[in-house]
């Protein structure tokens, strides 16, 4: 029996078909997923903040996007991906608030997806799809049998990256 | 100044943040009452303190359609402040609150213009008067930002909060306060959510 996989805020997990992952209600958070499209072998984190090292309390590397993806790249390593096939898939950073608003604060979702990029471009792991940005939240599914990942939004067509 | 640590807070500290809470709720509140000419009543706040994993699963799920308005805070606490009511809820306040003259129909999903800005300006009124009590109580200034607005996933939309806890701590605090008319209940959360440094001065205006 195929489960699906729940990866909460802050939080990351590995997956290996026939299950599949999710994570629900991205809002100014970013999605990411590592594949390995041979080995079908994947991994997703929901990350909240750019970066830990400006930040005080950060004992949960799943928080952070740098940490986030240094661990969950481990993570993938260890269940046998190859760490020249794999490939990423984002989605997320929206500003929920006042999307036309310049609030620094309220703009982190612009922040962790710039940082979630730096981090893939430095790991040499190419961002194969994204759906980032904008001002409405996402849920998102991947399958790691066919490498799709499904993105839900309220009010929008399913789209699949 | 006090220092605070989320995870290691006092019997004292969090007392003093559940009553910061219903004064603050239950001024909303009798605005809330006011302004929709009806009886609402305040259930005691709770405090929470959520892992983030949690928190989506808040208010009927991290999926659960809700309304929250957001004003950031500035002055003597930076911060923000949230106000979130579940979708239904929020259609019946603004019914309410619109009489007769509510143009959209029951079963519409969508709000028309008229009640979205019908339901900006309650989320206006009454972070107002919780941040007013919290101001008078603390005798501190508090500059809020015009309130936002967004209809969209509960999990989404705690993201914007949960950030900025994030920030200071593993885990959000949140104080809770249920209200409700006698014929429908209407479930609401109020969070405030100051930075470090505010909780530390919020409690030493206090005398903590």
């Amino acid at each position: 029996m195929a489960t699906m996989i729940k990866v909460g805020m802050a939080d990351l997990n590995v997956c290996l078909p026939p299950d599949s992952i999710t994570t629900l209600g991205l809002g100014s958070c970013v999605g990411i997923v590592l594949y390995d499209p041979a080995k079908k072998i994947s991994g997703m984190a929901h990350v909240m903040l750019p970066d830990s090292a400006r930040i005080r309390n950060n004992e949960n590397v799943a928080k952070f996007a740098d940490t986030g993806i240094q661990e969950l790249l481990n993570r993938v390593l260890k269940l046998g991906a190859s760490r020249a096939a794999l490939v990423a898939k984002i989605a997320g950073g929206a500003q929920m608030f006042a999307f036309n608003s310049d609030n620094e604060m309220l703009k982190v979702g612009l922040r962790n997806v710039e940082a979630v990029k730096r981090k893939l471009a430095s790991l040499r792991i190419p961002v194969v799809a994204e759906d980032t940005g904008l001002n409405y939240g996402r849920t998102i599914e991947f399958y790691p049998e066919t490498g799709k990942l499904l993105v839900k939004s309220v009010g929008k067509p399913i789209k699949t990256l | 100044m006090a220092e605070v640590k989320l995870e290691e807070m006092n019997h004292m500290q969090f007392d003093v943040l559940r009553e910061i809470g219903n004064i603050g709720a239950g001024n909303a509140t009798t605005a809330l009452s006011q302004m929709l000419s009806s009886k609402i009543d305040m259930k005691v706040p709770k405090i929470d303190l959520l892992e983030f994993k949690e928190l989506g699963e808040l208010i009927g799920g991290a999926e659960n359609i809700v309304v929250g308005i957001l004003l950031t805070l500035q002055d003597d606490i930076d911060g923000m402040m949230m106000f979130l009511v579940e979708k239904k809820a929020a259609k019946s306040m603004v019914k309410l609150l619109m009489g007769g003259f509510c143009s959209g129909s029951e079963d519409d999903d969508d709000f028309s213009e008229m009640e979205l800005s019908a339901m900006q300006e309650i989320g206006n009124i009454i972070a107002g008067a919780y941040l007013s009590s919290l101001s008078a109580l603390t005798n501190m200034k508090i500059t809020s930002s015009v309130p936002y607005m967004a209809i969209d996933m509960a999990g989404a939309i705690l993201s914007v909060p949960a950030i900025e806890f994030g920030k200071i701590s593993d885990k959000a605090l949140l104080i809770e306060t249920e209200f409700g008319d006698v014929g429908e209940e209407v479930n609401g959360y109020f969070i405030l959510i100051p930075t470090l440094e505010s909780y530390g001065q919020i409690l030493t205006s206090l005398g903590l």
